[in-house]
């Protein structure tokens, strides 16, 4: 098992390492200066020119990359004398456009994405589940219909439908709540409620139906099996065999798909974070994209690779952990 | 030998089920009776709703789309009527069962001990950690589990097919049920296997004094391990008899195809096997009269009879031999002779 | 005596990589699934192949028909060695060399008609035979006792019988002179059982065809093989002809697998020479030294873990790899284990 686990993360930084190239080189491909972009309108030739040289986009991309390697282990130093400056490591390159380190830009907004994601995979983990568990022992009847519409809605449904039905719904038209506004938890957590249970909603209802479907499904072909027959044949209560037999076996693939799909929301809820101007780090990433201030674009990108390829390695693990057949002697 | 005590009694059991295509009849009216120690067989082709009666002792079938009528009594109490509470402190510790799968019949989420156990506590609850512990290991043992104490901390995929019917049968067993259903207990082994399963099924029998209800295919295994055998075919059980009789003197043409296309294989010489032309009719639209009607070379003898009426089970042949036919005794008999040889 | 030969194998085997272990996950063990195994197939006969599950009966029938590579070994068709060609040669060799499958359920793509199946490989091979596809397929449906008018119909409409049929007449449409059938009649009741038996031994006469039959039942290879090879983890343990091996089988394993299965007579019950293995057959990955039956052989000898038997002719073409083969007297009167 150690060594399984030794080996998968060793792969996983081979991978993540690969990530990066490939991240780097693309975005260093596209046509922008991004030296251009470190000042405005008025720009003149030769200031481009010294910031060229001061963020290093004057060397070759070879050595541009093992900059930007070596400084998210060692931290980055730019320019020199009076106007040096340095990001401390982990660091992932520093912003002109919005003149901080992308770091500081990460850590400041991850929090939001960070409360959004965990809020919005408790909401989607209850309602999913529990309507597919529901619908499966209800097969045929109207609960079964009803959670079979759910999830047709909400499967076809695109993120930002919801997100303006709910926002319109809510708040403009029952004005039960006010307009979200984001506020940390640590200063004001009812207002940060307020803010978040929207975006909550409509991240859970989206998600939800797709976990709807996945535990009616499993619970579903689990009761067929021989061994929840042998179960029943026992003598154990129905509520036994529910909960150590057929749901034990449901839960498997839902944990795994349960662990990747948490894991790509934490690199950013980019339409959700968008329609509730929520300050996380899809919105980040979405204005390097307008503002084509690489250095953010290359951190955010591979921040969300880190959580994708590290859930990767969890749902392994824990699928050693809930199924025996595939745990490594 | 029928002087012995009845502990289960099935009457007029029909079990059908609702499906997108119509209603599946696969069990119709149903009788027999198991008694103490005894070992019954069941014996029929897929289709023939040997899997379905077995499920249908326990009310293991599906409560939705199944509808059971009858009786099945076990214990005094009537199965197909009772409260689901009654009919769990039933399952397991008066009448257990064993399944056809050994791969698929254990949980795999659970270690083999566990499983056992949990079989233990559930109909005794009071029994300490240490009692409980004791008992898996003394089932392990019984059943021929090589070092159970280590053994009884692993998981099913980590035992041979044998030996997970072994566990399975210690499950079966860990309440002393008196009546054990083996619903095809050996068909999923290899033969040398099968002989091991059987060989220690009966071990178990003699020991415990439970009764046993072996539904199989296999007519060598009938003949193995039965004292009587129903023969079932298309939900109805076409002949009731004496192992023995069965293959001596069949008395149902059904029976005597069976066992005429087995018999021929087990000779050495080649040539054409005895066969039943046909197939085994569609549960959702059962010939009129006699299910076996259109497979019988017989059932012209007696002019339109056999497709219009349904023949009931009577006593035809030797003493204990009860078979649902309209050919007279005679000619059943005569049939049945030249194949018991 | 002497028909020509149908095709040889030739000291075939087949290892399986298995168990990841190191930091790259190399395989470091092999599975020997087939380890040498060696047989002739004479024209118009039928090769039985015998054993448990796990032995490479099924294996060995997928080396034969290229469905897998061998690891090493030779099968010779019309002289000439199969297991490395390629491309149109191995078209050509497809064409000679069909298969039936154990599962009549899950081998019949369940959206195609039968026409379309049975007709798939004349397409593959590109073929269009005289008179037009359909009349050609149409023939094999009568052939093998199926209603021609059938041609439309899906799998789903027939039984596992006929669909067993729908599988032969599919494996016959290129006129081939060898079938490989991997448990063929396994999935079917009884009462079917023998009429696939009796279509198959009618087809055998009438087309010419060389079987190599591949069961676990022994009472079906019994009635259908000429010869007939017993095997145990990836080995031949005994080969001969169909009569004498039953009769006087020479391999305490066949001894004892003969002795498992289940009389259909009542009144056998009990008889005493009833020998009954203990255990299970071990690993194919890591399998006993020396003869592979040893360690649930009750003739087992000190000699036999250190020195592999050769499967030798003990005599009329009954070939077989024993230390110890059963004498006569321990047959016929009471083998003294009934451990």
């Amino acid at each position: 098992m150690f060594l399984f686990v030794v080996r998968r993360l060793f792969f996983a930084v081979l991978l993540l390492l690969a990530v990066s190239v490939v991240t780097y080189l693309l975005f260093s491909a596209l046509p922008v200066d991004p030296a251009a972009l470190t000042c405005g309108k008025n720009c003149k030739p030769d200031i481009i020119a010294a910031n060229r040289i001061r963020l290093g986009y004057d060397k070759s991309i070879v050595e541009q990359y093992w900059l930007f390697l070596k400084g998210i282990f060692v931290g980055r130093d730019y320019g020199m004398g009076q106007a040096a400056f340095s990001c401390p490591a982990p660091s992932f390159g520093y912003s002109f456009a919005q003149h901080e380190c992308v770091t500081t830009l990460i850590g400041r907004t991850f929090p939001v994405t960070a409360y959004l994601s965990i809020g919005a995979f408790i909401m989607w983990m209850i309602i999913g589940v529990g309507s597919g568990a529901i619908a499966a022992l209800n097969k045929g009847k109207w609960q079964d219909r009803l959670a079979n519409a759910f999830t047709a809605v909400g499967v076809s449904l695109p993120t930002f439908y919801v997100g303006l039905l709910v926002l319109f719904s809510v708040v403009i038209w029952l004005g039960i709540l006010p307009f979200p506004d984001y506020v940390s938890p640590l200063e004001d957590p009812i207002k940060f409620l307020n803010a978040m249970i929207l975006p909550w909603l409509t991240l859970a209802i989206l998600s939800a139906a797709s976990y709807t479907r996945l535990t009616r499904n499993g619970m579903l072909e689990a009761m067929n099996e021989d061994f929840v027959r042998l179960g029943v044949a026992k003598g154990l209560s129905r509520s036994v065999v529910l909960r150590k037999y057929v749901m034990r076996a449901a839960m498997v693939p839902i944990v795994t798909i349960a662990g990747l799909d948490f894991a790509s929301l934490l690199g950013g809820a980019i339409i959700t974070e968008s329609v509730f101007s929520l300050p996380g780090m899809g919105k980040l990433a979405i204005r390097s994209v307008v503002e084509s201030d690489l250095p953010v674009l290359v951190g955010t990108t591979l921040v969300s690779a880190v959580f994708i390829v590290l859930a990767n390695v969890i749902v392994d693990i824990m699928y050693g952990v809930l199924d025996p057949r595939v745990r490594v002697k | 030998m029928s002087s012995q005590k009845p502990v289960l009694i099935v009457e007029n059991l029909s079990v059908s089920f609702a499906t997108p295509d119509g209603i599946v009849h696969a069990v119709n009216d149903l009788s027999f009776v198991l008694h103490e120690g005894e070992t019954l067989g069941i014996v029929g082709e897929s289709g023939s709703g040997k899997s379905v009666t077995a499920a249908s002792l326990m009310r293991l079938n599906n409560s939705v789309t199944a509808t059971s009528t009858g009786r099945v009594v076990v214990a005094g109490v009537d199965v197909l009527s009772a409260s689901e509470a009654d009919v769990r402190r039933l399952r397991g510790s008066e009448i257990a069962m064993v399944f056809q799968d050994p791969m698929s019949a254990l949980n795999p989420y659970y270690t083999v001990g566990y499983q056992i156990a949990e079989a233990y506590e559930v109909h005794h609850p009071e029994a300490s950690k240490a009692q409980v512990n004791a008992k898996v290991l003394e089932m392990m043992t019984k059943v021929g589990i090589p070092n159970p104490a280590q053994r009884a901390d692993e998981y099913p995929h980590q035992f041979s097919g044998g030996m997970r019917q072994r566990i399975v049968i210690a499950i079966a067993l860990v309440n002393d049920p008196k009546i054990l259903i083996a619903d095809e207990p050996t068909t999923a082994l290899d033969v040398t296997v099968q002989a091991q399963i059987l060989d220690l099924m009966l071990a178990l029998q003699v020991e415990n004094g439970m009764a046993i209800l072996l539904i199989t295919h296999d007519l060598g295994v009938i003949a193995e391990v039965a004292r009587d055998v129903l023969v079932m075919y298309a939900g109805r059980v076409v002949e009731k008899a004496d192992v023995e009789d069965l293959f001596e003197i069949p008395t149902h043409p059904y029976s005597w195809g069976l066992l005429g296309a087995v018999a021929s294989l087990e000779v050495s010489s080649r040539g054409h096997l005895r066969t039943i032309e046909g197939t085994p009719p569609s549960l959702l639209n059962l010939p009129s009269g006699c299910a076996f009607h259109p497979r019988c070379s017989f059932a012209s003898e007696n002019g339109s009879r056999c497709t219009t009426e349904t023949p009931l089970l009577v006593q035809k042949g030797p003493k204990h031999s009860f078979s649902a036919c309209h050919l007279p005794v005679e000619r059943i008999v005569e049939i049945g002779q030249k194949v018991g040889n | 005596m002497f028909t020509p030969i149908a095709l040889e194998a030739k000291n075939l085997v087949k290892y399986f990589p298995t168990g990841h272990q190191g930091l790259l996950g190399r395989p470091t063990k092999e599975l020997k699934a087939v380890d040498g195994v060696s047989f002739v197939l004479r024209q118009g006969e039928t090769l039985g192949i015998v054993g448990e599950s796990g032995c490479g009966k099924s294996t060995l029938a997928r080396l034969i028909t290229r469905l897998l590579d061998a690891t090493s070994g030779e099968v010779i068709l019309d002289g000439k060695d199969i297991t490395s060609i390629k491309g149109r040669e191995l078209r050509a060799v497809r064409q000679k060399l069909q298969m039936i499958f154990q599962d009549p359920y899950s081998s019949l793509n369940p959206r195609h008609s039968v026409g379309q199946i049975i007709s798939g490989p004349l397409e593959v091979q590109g073929i269009i035979p005289d008179g037009g596809v359909k009349k050609r397929v149409q023939e094999m449906m009568e052939l093998v006792g199926l209603n021609p008018e059938h041609y439309n119909r899906y799998p789903h409409e027939f039984s596992g019988g006929q669909r067993q049929r729908i599988g032969i007449a599919r494996s016959l449409i290129l006129n081939p002179s060898i079938i490989i059938a991997d448990e063929p009649v396994s999935a079917l009741d009884v009462s079917i059982q023998a009429q696939i038996l009796n279509l198959l031994e009618k087809l055998q006469q009438e087309l010419g065809l060389s079987f190599v039959f591949i069961a676990h039942d022994l009472s079906v290879v019994r009635h259908i093989a000429d010869q007939v090879a017993v095997m145990y983890l990836g080995k031949i343990v005994e080969m001969g002809p169909s009569a004498d091996v039953y009769a006087s089988a020479l391999h305490p394993y066949t001894t004892a697998l003969l002795s498992a299965v289940p009389v259909p007579n009542p009144k056998m019950r009990g008889a005493s020479g009833r020998i009954r293995l203990e255990g299970d057959v071990p690993s194919p990955v890591d399998p006993p030294s020396g003869c592979r039956f040893r360690t649930r052989c009750w003739k087992a000898t000190d000699l036999c873990a250190l020195e592999e038997p050769a499967l030798a002719d003990a005599g009329g073409g009954h070939l077989v790899a024993c230390h110890h083969p059963m004498e006569a007297s321990e047959r016929a009167g009471k083998p003294h284990s009934d451990r």
